[in-house]
């Protein structure tokens, strides 16, 4: 399948974790099924070619970015990442065998929480998800509010059960966000957003940045909590059939916890969105 | 207390973690980030192991390494039953310690390709790795087969579960993520499925409990 949407070509798509970079080491990946290379010379340059050619190329965030085409704004700024208190950190990246919008579609699901994150996000029999509110804002991100869930360990730093706020938003088709209670404060949360790499089709690395209070946190039970919770998920998507996002109404039936993705597959299908989807009849 | 130093997705590390939950016997736990800080490398873990690996115990002053030599610890010093390391038993011993030695080649094959496949351990060469997974989950599963037939539900005879079981177990589970489907070995999805219903057994991630209505059944069965 080759990538011809032009609103994923002509954006800024992560393809390397610096984490996983050593200074003077070349990294081979690939983005829309193009191969791509990334390299790091000694003195902390990074470079990405294709087909031995340089492509435009920034590192932001710990992470090397790149775009195939001729980027059409910049890359997503965050302004947690600029908040002195909070660690900002890669929580590791992780190569999924599936479609990145399934991987999107899964990040926006509170509904797996009991049964796939059982003990940590939710528990039987608590398995309602409560109507929340979603809306399309006027910059086209996708924002779902009013989400509450109950979660036997919410976070690194949870002492116990909290009942959790969460907000959940989508700036573009490969990039999610969440905003999540903090357990120590009532006014600020916690932020965990994904860059996902669309590999090929059903192919895609889940690269994220974790924007958590450091209060009574470590770097490390951070990336440790990250990635339990992620590592639960991974089975589960690399076994959901198709492995692209269906974008067709009739051909996944919803349910009303499923409101935010029901937006989020028509957002993708207004845009033209076809890159890891198996497209509207 | 004995301090495991520990990394949520290491197959091996969960070994020893199935083993204390089994004996219920507590641990303290100490994160090392394996991926994507490579900690297990750094000069600081070295000096705990010199091989740079995952897992390594430190039992009041005994610091040990090797996932399958700490099974061998921990059984013959906590498990005074006797059931998960039957020692005093010389053909049990034997054949003990030949599948320890076996879940270590699982190790080189089953787990490099779900390294290769998830964390970018492109060093590997991962059709070797499955195949040669593919061959040892060909042994075991045979191996299953009759001991099935002999009414045996373990990797090794008797009526417990061994740690020759708790060696083998995790990543033949986590197979499919280095691409390694369990689909033609019935035999081992049994045991699997049976292992995951001794009392004490404790997930990690990647990895889910049996049903519950299974359970259920199984209840009402015994």
């Amino acid at each position: 399948m080759k990538c011809e949407d032009k609103v994923l070509l002509n954006d800024w798509h992560v393809v390397a974790d610096l984490a996983n970079l050593s200074k003077g080491s070349n990294h081979s990946t690939n983005l829309f099924g193009k191969a791509i290379n990334v390299s790091l010379d000694a003195d902390g340059n990074v470079t990405c070619t294709k087909d031995g050619k340089p492509l435009t190329c920034q590192l932001k965030y710990g992470f090397v970015w790149t775009c195939l085409g001729e980027p059409s704004r910049d890359i997503l700024h965050v302004p947690e990442a600029f908040e002195d208190d909070r660690f900002v950190v890669s929580g590791g990246s992780f190569a999924v065998k599936t479609s990145g919008l399934r991987v999107v579609e899964n990040f926006l699901d509170m509904g797996h929480f009991p049964f796939v994150h059982t003990g940590w996000l939710g528990e039987e029999p608590h398995t309602e998800v409560k109507p929340y509110e979603v809306e399309l804002t006027e910059d086209n991100e996708i924002i779902a509010t009013e989400c509450y869930f109950s979660q036997p360990v919410a976070s690194p730093t949870a002492e116990g059960a909290i009942d959790v706020e969460y907000v959940y938003r989508v700036y573009r088709p490969f990039t999610v966000a969440l905003y999540k209670t903090n357990p120590h404060y009532d006014d600020r949360m916690d932020y965990i957003v994904l860059f996902i790499q669309p590999v090929g089709p059903e192919d895609c690395v889940v690269h994220n940045m974790l924007c958590y209070i450091k209060n009574g946190m470590s770097e490390a039970s951070l990336r440790w909590f990250m990635q339990l919770i992620f590592a639960q998920d991974k089975p589960i998507l690399e076994n959901q059939v198709p492995r692209r996002l269906p974008l067709d109404p009739r051909a996944e039936t919803p349910i009303r916890a499923d409101k935010v993705a029901i937006l989020y597959r028509r957002w993708l299908r207004d845009q033209q969105v076809n890159y890891g989807a198996i497209a509207a009849a | 207390m004995i301090k495991l130093y520990d990394y949520e997705l290491s197959g091996n590390c969960y070994k020893l973690r199935l083993l204390m939950s089994f004996l219920g016997l507590e641990h303290e736990a100490e994160p090392i980030d394996f991926y994507p800080g490579n900690q297990h490398k750094s000069p600081e873990f070295r000096q705990i192991n010199p091989l740079g690996q995952l897992p390594v115990i430190d039992d009041e002053g005994l610091v040990l390494r090797d996932a399958q030599a700490i099974l061998v610890y921990l059984a013959s010093k906590y498990d005074t039953s006797e059931n998960w390391y039957p020692s005093s038993d010389p053909a049990i011993l034997g054949q003990v310690s030949q599948w320890l030695a076996f879940a270590d080649g699982i190790t080189t094959t089953a787990s490099a390709a779900r390294l290769h496949d998830a964390m970018f351990y492109t060093q590997i060469d991962v059709d070797v790795a499955r195949a040669g997974a593919n061959k040892l989950f060909r042994i075991l599963d045979e191996h299953l087969y009759f001991a099935e037939l002999d009414g045996q539900d373990w990797i090794c005879p008797g009526d417990h579960p061994t740690i020759a079981d708790i060696a083998c177990f995790p990543y033949i589970m986590l197979s499919e993520e280095g691409g390694v489907s369990r689909m033609d070995y019935p035999a081992i999805r049994r045991w699997t499925d049976r292992f995951k219903r001794i009392p004490g057994f404790v997930v990690m991630s990647g990895v889910f409990p049996a049903g519950p209505a299974v359970e259920k059944e199984a209840e009402r069965a015994a």
